[in-house]
């Protein structure tokens, strides 16, 4: 502990040194090269340090340390000076994007924490086979197979991110003085140096127009300020100063996704689960491979069921039924398919995939309709046998096939090992002896019924199925949504509003009332321009 | 009449449009220019009835949905966005010299449906695709899409205008962008004659033959041959490339117009780009599964076409680009989007694999 508190007052001195001496540093490089003020402002920080270094008994081997700090302090000012011309450069921002883009390229075209042979493969057709083993090791070694979490790559992202804030930050003060500024009268003679410039020579006096002009300029959507001198009067109005503010909106938006996806990387939880039906599971599964996580809850999978489409093996829904136990007991059940997850106390559970158990798992239920007779629910394992009521026939479930299908020797196999079509092979005997043997398939209804007026339809192969759940927790998520909007919000305001400006200048000459008619927009000039012209029409 | 018969109608349309603006062009007859707006019209009323009617027609399939989720269906309406941009744009600038360069895209569109051989049967929706974000990503993605066309087209005719010498690298960036469309689509016809029409191979075409019969044949003197003819193809175009901005000056269409068409078709693009391309699929994949982003292939293209339209508008706003260096930008946008679009579905796996060819 002693050694820490000693290391941490070595710490202190040299961050208090390096700075004490950022002004110090700053006032230097304003005043003359060696002056006296000059030398001062070098020596004034030495005996304050030297105090500090005796007070905090911080030993005398660290003071190289704590002279570089204060060196750094007294040069940092120029430094930053340099660093922030560095990044609030534009040139960057293009080379950045460029650099970002290029490299994107690349990782689309070698696949991604794919299988090394597709890539190595790749490789083999553009540089030859034999160079291909050096080349791939070079890309690999460069973190190019998971080249979106290499170090490079984040830090091209870090460079951006810094050069967007320091971009915006460099221009942020101009802005806002042009959005505070209020607008004043125009000087005589300045309106015809707008771009948007009108001159309109009219019959009357001043009074007249008067009105006409404050509906020429409501029609707009501004509320002019007047101003009159002895020679002319003046109408003028600004609106949507505010709007110049959208394309920071939008970077800051972009810095809010960001520091949304970096919390939820380094505080989220991004795993799976695979949840066989009927069972209980209180842990999910690290994605990378680092082991479970307990979730404080148990979740259990009650049942999953793949819907197809009619007749075929497109797959209509995945549907996992789910049930939420905390202590013991029923807390949330909810269904979740593909495009509506689960959530429950920061975690979310999505259906990714599903899957089958290894062979004689699960449950055969059947729904039995004897001829004449009441309709049953039975649950058997494969082999085990039933009596088909109002007869001497013993159905016994000899087979489970999760997708059968018949070759053209009509021999029964499995088309796939998922549970597109299952079915069960149903032997019936009387006295020992066979008297039919019958597949009941789950899709077609047809083979449900069976000689002598009897049913047999299969319901479920319940717990012969596994559901893949994705499990996630991104305590960064709401941010990411956060900046979402704000990039719309910005976006809107950046590319469809403007900054309008407009002066009415009037001033009567001979019994003419000249009109000069002079605006700026930053955007969108020329439609600005055009309801000018418009509007201008009715004062005439 | 069923979707596809209205559909059928509108492609030939708007070929026969496309021939008649071009013809429009050459000749300079007035006739012929209303001739092909008048088509251009009922074909993309036919294709608008085409479109409803596969709605209607999916809902007595019982799937009931947007036709909007396969790459044919996809690649329509691409063309119907580009059709209505177009008309638009002919009837607030009151010129008809746009359609020679437009309805071209329409064209290359529509030929690459057929070229390719894609599936053009309603299937039903896989389940990650049942949800409500489907309509709005989709239709967002491909109005953006369109609008990005038009912009390439504008910033096309704005380079054959503005550039003069043919040793100008703006020149030569326009005609290399120009005959490679032109070569990709020429491979693609010769594929189909060769496998469809003459040896009528089964197989879905672009998947199983793309440029088998002409750079990727087997025999060497075919592959030597069209790389020949593919050079000789650009260099002609190089050579009378003039005669394409001699048409384009004789429309008086001013380059201030194009550029600013170009910037105008961006700025709408790009915001919907962003909300309903970008948003809306970030937002729809973290509702699907549980990622909203996860730089796989069809993200990281459209991440890359962002930034390039970024880079126009900051390059514009902020650096005052304007000119051939803005209007290169602009041509490399597109070919980010088609990109984005066809490559990634075509050559590169992920998760969007449903646009994709199988």
């Amino acid at each position: 502990m002693i050694q820490l508190g000693h290391i941490a007052s070595v710490i202190g001195l040299v961050t208090g040194a390096f700075l004490i001496n950022i002004p110090l540093g700053y006032a230097r490089e304003k005043s003359k090269k060696y002056s006296l003020k000059w030398f001062v402002l070098i020596h004034l920080s030495i005996p304050f340090m030297i105090a500090a270094r005796l007070f905090l008994h911080v030993e005398f081997k660290y003071v190289p340390f704590i002279i570089i700090g204060a060196i750094c302090g007294q040069f940092s000012s120029k430094v930053g000076d340099k660093l922030f011309k560095f990044f609030s450069s534009v040139k960057l921002a293009a080379v950045l994007i460029a650099v970002i883009a290029f490299t994107s390229i690349i990782g689309t075209i070698i696949e991604q924490n794919g299988d090394p042979q597709n890539n190595l493969k790749l490789i083999e057709r553009i540089f030859g086979i034999s160079s291909a083993p050096n080349i791939y090791s070079i890309f690999y070694s460069l973190g190019f197979m998971d080249m979106y979490h290499s170090i490079w790559f984040i830090a091209i992202l870090v460079l951006f991110c810094l050069n967007l804030i320091i971009c915006s930050l460099d221009r942020l003060p101009r802005i806002s003085k042009i959005v505070n500024e209020p607008l004043s009268p125009l000087k005589s003679g300045a309106a015809s140096k707008f771009s948007i410039h009108k001159e309109l020579n009219l019959k009357g006096n001043i009074e007249n127009y008067r009105g006409k002009i404050e509906i020429f300029f409501k029609k707009l959507g501004f509320y002019p300020i007047e101003a009159a001198s002895d020679i002319e009067t003046q109408f003028y109005a600004q609106k949507g100063a505010f709007t110049r503010y959208g394309i920071y909106v939008t970077h800051l938006s972009i810095i809010i996704i960001l520091i949304g996806s970096v919390i939820g990387v380094f505080f989220g939880f991004d795993g799976f689960l695979n949840l066989p039906e009927g069972e209980v599971s209180d842990v999910a599964f690290h994605k990378n491979g680092s082991g479970e996580q307990k979730l404080g809850f148990s979740i259990r999978c009650d049942d999953f069921n793949v819907e197809f489409y009619k007749d075929t093996d497109r797959p209509m829904r995945y549907i996992s039924w789910l049930t939420i136990l905390k202590y013991n007991k029923e807390v949330k059940k909810q269904v979740i398919e593909v495009n509506t997850p689960l959530k429950y106390e920061g975690y979310t559970f999505y259906q990714a995939n599903y899957g089958p158990m290894p062979p004689g798992k699960g449950v055969i239920v059947l729904r039995v309709t004897p001829n004449g007779e009441a309709e049953e629910i039975l649950k058997l394992k494969v082999g085990e046998s039933f009596n088909l009521a109002g007869t001497n026939l013993t159905a016994t479930v000899v087979q489970f096939a999760p997708a059968l299908a018949f070759d053209k020797d009509w021999k029964p196999f499995n088309y796939t090992e998922m549970m597109n079509n299952p079915a069960v092979f149903v032997v019936f005997k009387e006295k020992e002896e066979t008297k039919l043997s019958w597949w009941v398939q789950k899709r077609y209804n047809k083979t449900w019924e069976i000689p002598g007026g009897h049913k047999i339809e299969l319901i479920d192969n319940w717990g012969g199925q596994y559901t893949g759940l994705q499990v996630r927790k991104d305590p960064g998520v709401w941010l990411v949504y956060l900046g979402f909007m704000l990039m719309v919000i910005g976006l809107f305001f950046a590319m469809f509003t403007s900054h309008k400006k407009m002066w009415v200048i009037m001033s009567s000459e001979k019994g003419r009332v000249i009109i000069n008619i002079a605006a700026s927009a930053n955007k969108n000039r020329t439609a600005f321009e055009e309801k000018i012209d418009n509007l201008s029409k009715l004062l005439s | 009449m069923g979707s596809s018969e209205f559909f059928g109608l509108a492609t030939i349309g708007y070929i026969v449009a496309m021939m008649f603006y071009i013809t429009y062009l050459v000749i300079k007859n007035k006739t012929i220019g209303i001739i092909g707006t008048t088509i251009t019209v009922a074909s993309f009323v036919s294709h608008t009835a085409a479109f409803i009617l596969r709605w209607v027609e999916s809902y007595q399939l019982g799937m009931g949905r947007a036709p909007l989720t396969n790459l044919f269906e996809s690649l329509t309406f691409f063309v119907w966005c580009l059709i209505l941009g177009y008309l638009i744009i002919e009837i607030t600038y009151k010129t008809r010299s746009f359609g020679a360069f437009i309805t071209p895209i329409a064209g290359m569109a529509l030929g690459f449906i057929e070229l390719s051989g894609i599936s053009k049967d309603i299937e039903p929706l896989m389940p990650a695709l049942q949800s409500n974000w489907l309509l709005a990503h989709v239709m967002m993605s491909f109005i953006s899409y369109s609008a990005f066309a038009l912009s390439f087209a504008t910033a096309m005719m704005y380079l054959i205008l503005k550039t003069k010498d043919k040793k100008e690298p703006f020149y030569i960036f326009w005609i290399l962008a120009c005959g490679m469309f032109f070569i990709v689509l020429a491979g693609m016809a010769i594929d189909f004659i060769q496998f469809k029409l003459i040896t009528k191979t089964s197989g879905e075409l672009i998947t199983n033959f793309l440029f088998k019969a002409t750079f990727r044949a087997e025999s060497p003197f075919v592959v030597i041959t069209s790389w020949l003819v593919s050079i000789i193809f650009i260099l002609g175009l190089w050579q009378y490339g003039y005669i394409l901005r001699n048409t384009i000056e004789y429309f008086k269409i001013s380059e201030k117009v194009l550029e600013d068409l170009t910037y105008k078709t961006i700025t709408i693009g790009f915001p919907i780009f962003t909300l309903g391309g970008l948003i809306f699929g970030a937002v729809w994949a973290d509702q699907a599964w549980g990622v909203y982003w996860s730089w796989d292939p069809k993200e990281t293209w459209s991440l890359i076409t962002w930034l390039i339209y970024a880079f126009f508008l900051h390059t514009r706003y902020i650096a005052g680009w304007r000119g051939n260096r803005i209007a290169a930008v602009a041509v490399s946008g597109f070919i980010a989007v088609i990109f984005t679009y066809l490559g990634v579905n075509l050559f590169l796996s992920g998760l969007h694999s449903y646009g994709g060819m199988k």
